[in-house]
């Protein structure tokens, strides 16, 4: 069975966001005066061949944990959705 | 001293390193692609070079940490063999947990090339025991992710433990927020793990090892590396 995994990496809290930051200000020069805060991520899409939405979702965290994420000062959620043969 | 200079896909110091070590050792340095297993025999100094490997895709040093000669890297400090990252290397280090931290984008959102003033905090390692205490020397840097980061608590430990070993300063060696040109978190320039036998650094002491090139204060580390070896550690 496929499955299609959406990965989004945003940095911890904590954690300076240097790029968010010159989005922000980018923003509010362009007049979003609203704007209160900024973080950019990344996005990372896997398709994985697993014989059950769980076994994908393991699998999943598995490659975030050992490559993906740097869990010093990364955090990531992960979504599933099934995809067409 | 035999030296060991490993080479990823993407890295561009690794010739600056070996012209650098075989200049001043008078030996052959050898040069082991990422995807060897194994370490030449004898080697003294394992050297991870700057650049960026696997293109700095997804985070600096990311890939690289994970390549096939990591593992002999690995076991080469486990074995208490010396191991030196050198900016791009520094990030593979910390990637690859023989050194603690990460290294994120500098404060400025500039690539900041230049050369800059360092203090020594310790003389005591295998890197830099033909310093003085508190030396001031100057090494370049060329970096786009150099601000050294821990959260706080263990930013502390690592203080306590005495494992910063360079700091970024001013030329007359004092330490404040201004002088550090990435953001650095405490100024740090350059750490090295508990036991001591591997040290990071994100400015270039290879690039100031020859005074055609703007510098000999680089020569230090290679002394102090030569002269632990000698001393029969």
């Amino acid at each position: 069975m496929r499955h299609r995994a959406e990965i989004v990496v945003t940095l911890k809290s904590g954690v300076l966001d240097i790029q968010g930051k010159a989005v922000f200000q980018s923003l509010q020069q362009l007049g979003y005066g609203e704007l209160e805060d900024v973080r950019v991520g990344k996005v990372i899409h896997l398709l994985l061949d697993a014989p059950t939405p769980e076994k994908a979702r393991e699998l999943a965290r598995g490659m975030c944990e050992d490559l993906l994420v740097n869990g010093l000062i990364e955090e990531y959620r992960i979504s599933l959705e099934a995809a067409e043969r | 001293m035999n030296v060991s200079v490993v080479v990823f896909p993407g890295s561009n110091c690794d010739q600056d390193a070996v012209r650098a070590l075989a200049s001043f050792s008078g030996r052959p340095v050898a040069q082991v692609w990422h995807g060897d297993p194994a370490l030449p025999a004898a080697t003294d100094l394992v050297i991870l070079p700057g650049g960026f490997s696997y293109g700095d895709y997804l985070r600096t040093g990311a890939m690289a940490a994970r390549s096939p000669i990591m593992e002999a890297v690995r076991r080469h400090a486990y074995e208490g063999g010396l191991v030196l990252g050198i900016c791009n290397g520094f990030q593979i280090l910390t990637e690859a947990r023989l050194l603690p931290g990460a290294l994120l984008p500098n404060k400025t959102l500039t690539f900041v090339c230049k050369p800059c003033t360092l203090r020594v905090e310790r003389t005591d390692t295998p890197f830099t025991g033909a310093f003085r205490s508190n030396q001031v020397v100057q090494f370049p840097i060329a970096h786009h992710e150099g601000l050294f980061y821990l959260p706080e608590e263990e930013l502390d430990e690592l203080e306590r433990r005495g494992q910063v070993v360079f700091r970024y300063a001013s030329p007359e060696g004092s330490i404040a927020p201004e002088v550090s040109p990435n953001g650095s978190l405490r100024n740090i320039a350059g750490i090295v793990n508990e036991r001591g036998n591997v040290l990071g650094l994100m400015p270039h002491p290879e690039r100031a090892s020859d005074p055609v090139l703007g510098g000999r204060d680089g020569l230090l580390v290679w002394q102090s590396v030569a002269g632990w070896i000698e001393g029969g550690h």
